[in-house]
C-alpha cells in the first residue's frame, strides 16, 4: 500500500527538517522578537539577547541571554556600541552554544543604540563559527534620532555585514514617509516593528516549505551579500479569485517599494509565491510576468512553495536589492551636505562618498593642491569626531535624484520609469 | 493690404518659443508665409500651461511681432497642441449596404465615416482630429472613394487624437484672453508632418519626429494616410536638465554647454577632453569634461528614439516606413542626431524640409518652424474646404482626411 506522502506528493509538501533560530538583540531586536512569539511556528528557537534586565524579563522568548557586568548594574548598555561588543565578546562561548545545531540564525536588531549595533555583530560571528548560515534584518534610526546614532547604526551595519551571510536593512525612516500626520510615536514604531517581522516570517517560510520551485539559502545569501544596505523587502497575501492581480496591486504600493520604483532601480530581485494546493501556474506567470516587467534590468531568482493552510491565499514575498555605487558608499555618506559630512566622516574604517549614486569627474587639481585637500580633509576628520553634533542628518538618501526643472510638473511615468530622471542614472552608467 | 479672410494665422505655445506665423492665401490657392513672430516661451513645461499670465505675454510679443511684420491684424489663429495626454488610436466604422442593387451610395459612405467617429471616451476627453483613412468594402482593403461601387458591407479607418479637454482649454483660454479667436486646435505633430512631408512621402510611408523642448511628437504616414501618432513627453529640456544634475551646473549652464559642445554621439576624439566654463571676465571657473556631457545627452537621446520605436513597433507601423524619418523642431539641431536616430531606428534619417511653401526664406529653412507653418497649411486647407463647401449649393461635406492626403 502506497503512503500518503507517495500518492500525493505535491500537495503534502513535507516540511524541510532546518532548524532555525531567531535571536532578538538589543531593545528593538526584543521587541520584535516578542512580536513574533505570538505567531511562531513549531520547531523555531528564539533567544533574547539584551543587556538591559527589564526589557529581557518582558520578554516571553524560550531562552534569555542576559549581558550583565557590574559597571552597569543591569541598566543596559548606556548606548555606547564598545562596551556592547566588549560584554559579548565576554559571552562568546555562551552564545556560540546557544547557536549549536541551529542551520539558519536570524538575527533581528535595531541599529543604533548600544546593545544592538555593538552585540549583533558578535553574535553573527558565534552563529557563523558554530555553522550556521546568517541573516541580519536590522533597522536604521529615524532621521530625527540624529547624526550620532545613524553614524553608529552604519558602523554597526558594516560589521554585521561583514560578520553575516546576508543583512536586510529596513530604514526607519523610509517607513516614516508612509505615515500620516496621526500616528503616535507607539503605533510608528509598532509598525516598523511588525514589518521587520513580516520579513522574517516570509523569509522563514520561504525556507521551511519545501518548495516547487526552490530557492536555496545560498541563493538568499548570495542575492544579499556584498550589497548595499539598501535592500528593501515587501510581503503582501491576497485571497479569492482574483489574488494573483491584487496580491501584485497590494506589492507594487508597498511603501518599502517606493511605488514600484524600487524594483525598476534594482540589481537582483527575489521573489517567492507561497500558495496553498490550489495555486495555478498561470497565477504564478501573471505574478512573475509583472515583477520581470517592473525590473527589466534585475536579476530575477524566483520560487514557489505550497503550503496547505494556505487554500485560496496567495503570498508573495520579495527581497530588492539596489545598486551599490560603491564599496561601503553608506547611507549616511549619500544624504546631505556632502563635504563637511565626508569630512567629518573620513576617519572610519569605510571609504566614504559624497552625493548619490552618480560619481562626479575627479577635479583635476595640481598635486600640491592635493596634498593640501588631503591635509584638511584629515584635520577636518578629528575635529567632526569631537563635535558629532555638527551633523545635521533628516534624511536617507533613498531618493536622492533630485528632478531639476520638472520637479513640480507632472512625472512622465513610461512602463514603471519615471523619464525625468536623467538617463544615465537609470541605466545605472557610471561617469569615469 | 490683405484680403482678411485670405490670411492665415499658426500659433504654437511651445516650451521654449512661442512662434506666429502669417500666411497668406493667394487666390490662386498658392501659399505664401508673410510674417513671423517669436517670443521666448517662460510659462510652459512639457508642452503645457504651467503659468498662464506669462504665457498670455509671451503670446502677445510673438502675435505683435508678426502682424508688425506681416503688416497685417491679427483676429484668428490655428492652435498648435500637445502634451503627454494626447493620445492617437485607430477606430474602425461599420455600415451595412442596404440599398436593393447593393450600389454604395454618398450616404452610406456618410453613415460609416460617422459610425467611426462614435468614440466611446471618457467625458473629460476632447477628440482634436479623427482623420479618415482607408475604406473596407467587404473587407477588400485599400480603397479611397468607395461611391458607385458594389458591395453589402462597408468599413472604414479614422485615426483619433484626443486629449483631456481641460487641459485643452488652457491654451485656448490664453489665446482667447488676448481677444483672438481659435479657428480650430491641431495637434503639433500632425501640424509638422504637414509641413514637411510631400505626397510622395506620404505615399510611401514616413515617420515625422519633432524634438520639441518639452515634448516629441510623432506622426507615421503610410499609403498616404495617417497610420499612427504618438507624443513623448521628453525633449530639449529634458537633455538640459540631465545635464545640469550630471555635470552639477546651473540649468542656464547647461543649456549653454549643450548648445555650444553638445552632440549625440559619444566620439572616441571626445574622450578625455575638457571643457573650461569661463564667467564674464574671463575666468575659469569650472571645468566639464566634455565625455561626460556627450554621454549624458547621447543617453537620453538614444533613449528617446527607442522609446519611438518600440511604440511603433508595437503598433506595427515600422514596416510601412520606406521614405524613411525626417527631423524637425529645435532639438534636430544637435549634431549628429540624424545618425544616431539611424542607428536606433534602423532606416535613414533626414532633417525635415519645409518645402511646401513660398515666403521668407529666413524662416522656412529652420527646423523649429515646422509646426507653425504647418499649422498655417492646415489654416489652407480648411479655408479651402470652406470655400468649396459655399460653392457647392449641395455642400458635400469633405473630411479632414481628404484634404490631409491632398496636402
Amino acid at each position: 500500500m502506497l503512503t500518503k506522502a507517495q500518492n500525493d506528493p505535491v500537495v503534502e509538501t513535507p516540511r524541510k527538517k532546518v532548524s532555525v533560530k531567531v535571536f532578538g538583540v538589543g531593545g528593538a531586536g526584543v521587541n520584535v522578537l516578542n512580536l513574533m512569539l505570538r505567531s511562531a511556528p513549531p520547531g523555531v528557537g528564539f533567544v533574547a539577547v539584551n543587556t538591559d534586565t527589564q526589557s529581557l524579563a518582558a520578554s516571553s522568548a524560550a531562552e534569555k541571554v542576559h549581558l550583565e557586568t557590574q559597571l552597569l548594574r543591569g541598566l543596559g548598555s548606556g548606548g555606547d556600541p564598545d562596551r556592547g561588543r566588549q560584554l559579548a565578546e565576554a559571552h562568546l562561548p555562551k552564545l556560540k552554544a546557544l547557536c549549536e545545531g541551529a542551520d539558519v540564525v536570524f538575527i533581528l536588531a535595531g541599529l543604533g543604540g548600544g546593545a544592538g549595533t555593538g552585540i549583533s555583530p558578535v553574535v553573527a560571528r558565534a552563529a557563523k563559527e558554530a555553522g550556521a548560515l546568517v541573516l541580519g534584518f536590522v533597522t536604521t534610526p529615524f532621521g530625527c534620532e540624529g547624526g550620532w546614532r545613524l553614524r553608529l547604526a552604519q558602523q554597526g551595519l558594516a560589521e554585521l555585514k561583514a560578520a553575516a551571510d546576508g543583512v536586510i536593512c529596513l530604514p526607519n525612516q523610509m517607513v516614516c514617509k508612509t505615515m500620516d500626520e496621526h500616528t503616535s510615536v507607539l503605533e510608528t514604531f509598532k509598525i516598523t516593528n511588525e514589518f521587520l517581522a513580516d520579513g522574517v516570517r516570509g523569509l522563514w517560510r520561504l525556507l521551511m516549505h519545501k518548495g516547487l520551485i526552490e530557492i536555496h539559502f545560498n541563493d538568499l545569501a548570495a542575492l544579499l551579500r556584498d550589497r548595499h544596505a539598501e535592500s528593501a523587502f515587501a510581503v503582501a497575501e491576497a485571497m479569492g479569485p482574483t489574488r494573483s492581480r491584487e496580491v501584485m496591486d497590494k506589492l507594487l504600493a508597498h511603501p518599502m517599494l517606493d511605488g514600484g520604483q524600487m524594483l525598476g532601480d534594482s540589481e537582483a530581485v527575489l521573489v517567492s509565491l507561497i500558495g496553498g494546493p490550489d495555486l495555478t501556474m498561470a497565477e504564478v506567470n501573471r505574478v512573475m510576468e509583472q515583477v520581470n516587467r517592473q525590473c527589466e534590468q534585475a536579476q530575477v531568482i524566483m520560487g514557489a512553495a505550497i503550503d496547505e493552510t494556505f487554500t485560496d491565499r496567495l503570498a508573495v514575498a520579495l527581497i530588492a536589492t539596489r545598486r551599490n555605487p560603491g564599496p561601503g558608499a553608506g547611507a549616511t555618506a549619500a544624504a546631505g551636505s556632502g563635504e563637511e559630512l565626508g569630512q567629518q566622516l573620513l576617519p572610519h574604517s569605510d571609504p566614504v562618498r559624497p552625493g548619490s549614486r552618480f560619481v562626479p569627474p575627479p577635479p583635476m587639481l595640481p598635486p600640491e593642491q592635493v596634498q593640501q585637500l588631503l591635509a584638511r580633509q584629515g584635520r577636518g576628520g578629528s575635529r567632526g569626531r569631537k563635535t558629532p553634533t555638527k551633523l545635521r542628518q533628516t534624511q536617507l538618501p533613498l531618493e536622492i535624484v533630485t528632478k531639476g526643472r520638472f520637479d513640480k510638473s507632472e512625472p512622465t511615468i513610461h512602463k514603471g520609469e519615471d523619464l525625468d530622471v536623467p538617463t544615465y542614472i537609470r541605466r545605472g552608467v557610471a561617469l569615469n | 493690404m490683405f484680403n482678411a479672410s485670405s490670411i492665415i494665422v499658426g500659433l504654437e505655445i511651445g516650451t521654449s518659443k512661442v512662434c506666429a506665423v502669417v500666411g497668406d492665401l493667394g487666390a490662386d490657392g498658392a501659399l505664401n508665409v508673410v510674417g513671423l513672430g517669436q517670443s521666448r516661451s517662460r510659462g510652459v513645461r512639457k508642452g503645457e500651461i504651467a503659468d498662464a499670465p506669462l504665457v498670455e505675454e509671451d503670446v502677445r510679443h510673438a502675435i505683435v511681432e508678426a502682424e508688425q511684420m506681416a503688416d497685417v491684424e491679427i483676429r484668428s489663429v490655428y492652435l498648435g497642441v500637445t502634451g503627454g495626454h494626447l493620445r492617437g488610436f485607430n477606430n474602425r466604422g461599420v455600415h451595412p449596404v442596404v440599398s436593393a442593387d447593393r450600389e454604395i451610395s454618398e450616404e452610406d459612405v456618410q453613415d460609416v465615416i460617422k459610425n467611426a467617429k462614435a468614440i466611446n471616451l471618457p467625458n473629460q476627453n476632447h477628440v482634436i482630429h479623427a482623420i479618415r483613412q482607408h475604406f473596407l468594402v467587404d473587407g477588400q482593403d485599400g480603397i479611397t472613394n468607395p461611391v458607385g461601387m458594389l458591395g453589402s458591407r462597408i468599413e472604414v479607418d479614422v485615426h483619433v487624437v484626443h486629449g483631456n479637454l481641460n487641459r485643452l482649454q488652457n491654451a485656448i483660454r490664453v489665446v482667447k484672453g488676448l481677444q483672438l479667436e481659435v479657428d480650430d486646435i491641431v495637434f503639433t505633430g500632425l501640424a509638422s508632418s504637414l509641413a514637411l512631408l510631400t505626397n510622395e512621402q506620404k505615399e510611401l510611408g514616413s515617420l515625422v519626429i519633432d524634438i520639441g523642448g518639452g515634448t516629441t511628437e510623432y506622426v507615421v504616414y503610410a499609403n498616404g494616410i495617417i497610420k499612427h501618432t504618438g507624443v513623448l513627453a521628453v525633449g530639449g529640456d529634458h537633455v538640459s536638465n540631465d545635464l545640469a544634475y550630471g555635470l552639477k551646473v546651473p540649468l542656464s549652464r547647461a543649456e549653454q554647454l549643450k548648445l555650444e559642445h553638445g552632440s549625440s554621439l559619444l566620439e572616441e576624439a571626445a574622450k578625455g577632453q575638457t571643457i573650461t566654463i569661463a564667467n564674464e571676465l574671463g575666468l575659469p571657473i569650472k571645468t566639464v569634461n566634455l565625455e561626460h556631457l556627450r554621454r549624458i545627452m547621447s543617453l537620453r537621446l538614444e533613449e528617446m528614439f527607442q522609446l519611438i520605436g518600440q511604440d511603433l513597433e508595437q503598433a506595427g507601423a515600422l514596416d510601412y516606413l520606406r521614405a524613411g524619418v525626417f527631423l524637425c523642431g529645435g532639438g534636430s539641431r544637435i549634431p549628429q542626431i540624424a545618425q544616431l536616430a539611424e542607428q536606433v531606428l534602423q532606416m535613414p534619417v533626414s532633417p525635415g524640409k519645409t518645402n511646401s511653401i513660398s515666403g521668407l526664406k529666413s524662416a522656412l529653412d529652420q527646423p523649429e518652424f515646422a509646426t507653425a507653418i504647418g499649422l498655417v497649411k492646415f489654416g489652407s486647407f480648411q479655408q479651402r474646404k470652406r470655400a468649396a463647401r459655399s460653392t457647392l449649393s449641395d455642400g458635400i461635406k469633405n473630411t479632414l482626411g481628404q484634404l490631409f492626403r491632398r496636402g
